[in-house]
């Protein structure tokens, strides 16, 4: 558990003038009652520190003034607990779209909703632009989200993203529920992520709960983890080239993937994996024979995604469309503390896995990619990278594999609190939990990595043309569902 | 590349055999489908996804409908840019009141005869979101709806089942039109 401190407002302030300056990333900011929370990470020191604002009049001061990662996470915070928040630049609501028959869900009264005037998108000016509207429902089969696209000619000059279409109250739905519950909930932030919102949920829970799982818990989770790494970035690998009109990668690409996914299901019993790793331990054991399926799934797929990524890497017209397209600064990705490929391919060098180290990656050997070009073909090499990097993984899972049970009872619940921070395929997903004193949830707060990505998808596409921004879409591929909540 | 599409010539498919339909939908299909004008498509079917709420694991299963394995398009059924071209409409999620809106009119934007499938527990009942304030849950309880496919997701074959019972039932079945939802208020 991290050392955490009480601010007063000038501090709390301070604090956020620090981060404003660079001198910290700002990991979480949430809310809890009255209370905001605020976990920071000094990436020099390579420490954590949690802050808290106990909040009077229902009032705290703005870190997004200083620091703009924390305004949508602010104004998120107003919809839902109805916290005003003293100096935040944009006071637009964010999940809240004025459709739900409560305003403040989580204020813990009931509050008759607001009425609202039209969603006021940024003003534009200038000569011979024009508006492209898309969404929520999309052309393709992929989640819905408002891209407000101001173009002249081909080009893009502002992408303004409006999102909350699928916000479900997850956090609402968590509160005063079972453990076991909250479990099922996490898993379905985002089911791309189903594996890490409950590996991060298991291990908050377990944090707060005083226990950890046995060791082959442990390394199951792991092998899970690594394989939901590897059938997601297969999947992106190929959507970005389809996404260029090169279908050949994306057919075998789809095809290892289902592999993959049938190899899990082999496994585990679920294709994604999901409700296979609750508090205390996993769900069900792996058999041995199932350890042969997964041998023979990395006998058979590795030198096949080598063929393809060499493919992709010769194709001088396919690479033509990738390089120098939707390029992210390393001042960005530093400032907004991008996680996953997004982060590593524009300098960012971060992985929760090693520098938040926790079981049983702290016992295995990985590579963390870098790459410092920071457009669509470096997120993809180091999506290729990290899937390599799996691959050594769950052989090193598989070899050192402990036998024993694979859960621990939980024990009588306390009033206690846990959070953990886990390694998505998409970045660090952060679990934060309260338990009351009768062993249910008090307060749960998921958060996706997509909250600081998606900031940067807005600069990437910008000065790029309209066609290539499926292309940077892809090549970020952020969670709708796991940031709307 | 030419050495991969070379040896893809040799090899045999990878392509599964295509599943029967699904009992249970011929039958839920049988119920809905009733008493109205016959319609053939010439076993063609256009399908729009829309995602009303959903976690985006449904969406990962339907992208894999795609993939050379179940090859969704050997069927004669594929996924359409927009509600305007569409026979059916592929709905996923919990119905989120955010989306509701966006369901109602892409779902008016539709040309009859149209179906609508219910895809995955959070579309049928609303799953583990039923009740939520954010949620208006099942997604019959906004537009009419023809036939479910459960699941949390439902597998690939399972959707498959599903889609080819509405196919037959669709080019052999009578049609029912759905009654028009009430107007939304934002709808002038």
């Amino acid at each position: 558990m991290i050392a955490r401190r009480t601010l007063d407002a000038t501090a709390w302030t301070a604090c956020a003038e620090v981060l404003g300056r660079g001198k910290g990333e700002l990991m979480a900011l949430f809310a809890d009652q009255n209370r905001v929370h605020m976990i920071v990470r000094d990436p020099r020191e390579q420490s954590l520190e949690h802050l808290c604002f106990e909040c009077e009049g229902g009032r705290f001061p703005s870190v997004g003034r200083y620091h703009a990662p924390a305004i949508r996470l602010e104004r998120a915070i107003r919809d839902l607990f109805g916290l005003e928040v003293d100096g935040l630049p944009d006071s637009r609501p964010w999940l809240d779209h004025h459709a739900w028959e409560v305003s403040a869900p989580l204020s813990g009264e009931q509050r008759a909703p607001v009425s609202c005037p039209d969603y006021a998108f940024l003003p534009v000016e200038g000569e011979g632009l024009h508006q492209i509207s898309v969404g929520p429902v999309h052309a393709g089969i992929i989640e819905p989200g408002h891209f407000r696209f101001t173009a002249n000619g081909e080009t893009v000059v502002r992408l303004e993203q409006r999102l909350g279409y699928v916000h479900k109250g997850i956090e609402h739905l968590m509160q005063g529920t079972t453990l076991e519950r909250a479990s099922q909930l996490a898993g379905r932030v985002s089911g791309d992520s189903t594996v890490a919102y409950q590996f991060a949920y298991a291990r908050a829970a377990e944090m707060a709960l005083g226990i950890s799982a046995p060791a082959r818990a442990l390394y199951l989770r792991a092998l899970m983890a690594e394989l939901e790494r590897i059938a997601n970035h297969l999947g992106d690998f190929g959507a970005i080239c389809n996404d260029a009109s090169f279908v050949l990668i994306q057919a075998h690409a789809t095809m290892l993937r289902e592999e993959v996914l049938q190899a899990a299901d082999n496994c585990f019993g679920h294709r994604l994996m999901r409700d296979c790793i609750v508090p205390g331990g996993v769900a069900s054991d792996l058999t041995k024979e199932s350890i042969q399926t997964v041998r023979a799934l990395l006998d058979n797929i590795v030198p096949r995604f080598r063929q393809l990524f060499a493919i992709y890497d010769s194709t001088a017209s396919l690479l033509e469309r990738m390089l120098t397209t939707g390029i992210v600064s390393n001042e960005l990705v530093t400032r907004f503390a991008a996680g996953g490929h997004v982060g590593r391919a524009s300098g960012r060098n971060f992985d929760a896995r090693r520098d938040l180290a926790y079981a049983p990656y702290d016992k295995l050997s990985f590579e963390v990619p870098l790459l410092r070009a920071g457009d669509v073909d470096a997120r993809l090499r180091i999506r290729i990278s990290e899937i390599e990097a799996s691959f050594s993984l769950i052989r090193q899972i598989l070899d050192s594999l402990p036998s024993g049970k694979i859960k621990n009872d939980l024990p009588a619940a306390k009033e206690s609190e846990g959070f953990a921070f886990i390694e998505s395929f998409r970045g660090d997903v952060l679990v934060w939990l309260r338990i009351d004193g009768d062993g249910k949830v008090a307060r749960c707060h998921p958060r996706d990595p997509s909250w600081f990505q998606w900031p940067l998808l807005e600069a990437a596409v910008e000065g790029n043309i309209v066609a290539d921004f499926p292309l940077c879409n892809k090549s970020f591929n952020c969670s709708y569902s796991g940031h709307d909540l | 590349m030419r050495r991969l599409l070379l040896e893809s010539i040799g090899k045999k498919p990878v392509t599964l055999e295509g599943p029967v339909a699904s009992d249970r939908a011929t039958q839920e299909l049988a119920k809905t489908l009733d008493d109205l004008s016959r319609r053939v498509l010439g076993r063609s079917l256009a399908i729009r996804e829309v995602d009303a709420g959903s976690c985006n694991g449904c969406e990962l299963e339907i992208h894999a409908l795609n993939n050379p394995v179940y090859d969704l398009e050997r069927f004669g059924m594929k996924f359409v840019a927009s509600p305007r071209h569409a026979d059916v409409l592929l709905v996923t999620g919990p119905l989120t009141k955010n989306m509701k809106i966006a369901l109602e009119r892409t779902w008016r934007a539709t040309p009859d005869p149209k179906w609508v499938v219910a895809l995955g527990d959070c579309a049928c009942t609303g799953g583990l979101f039923a009740g939520s304030y954010a949620c208006v849950g099942a997604v019959k309880d906004a537009i009419p709806v023809d036939l479910t496919i459960a699941g949390c997701p439902p597998r690939p074959l399972e959707i498959l089942k599903g889609l080819i019972a509405l196919m037959e039932a669709a080019t052999r079945k009578p049609v029912t039109k759905g009654a028009e939802p009430p107007p939304s208020p934002l709808d002038r």
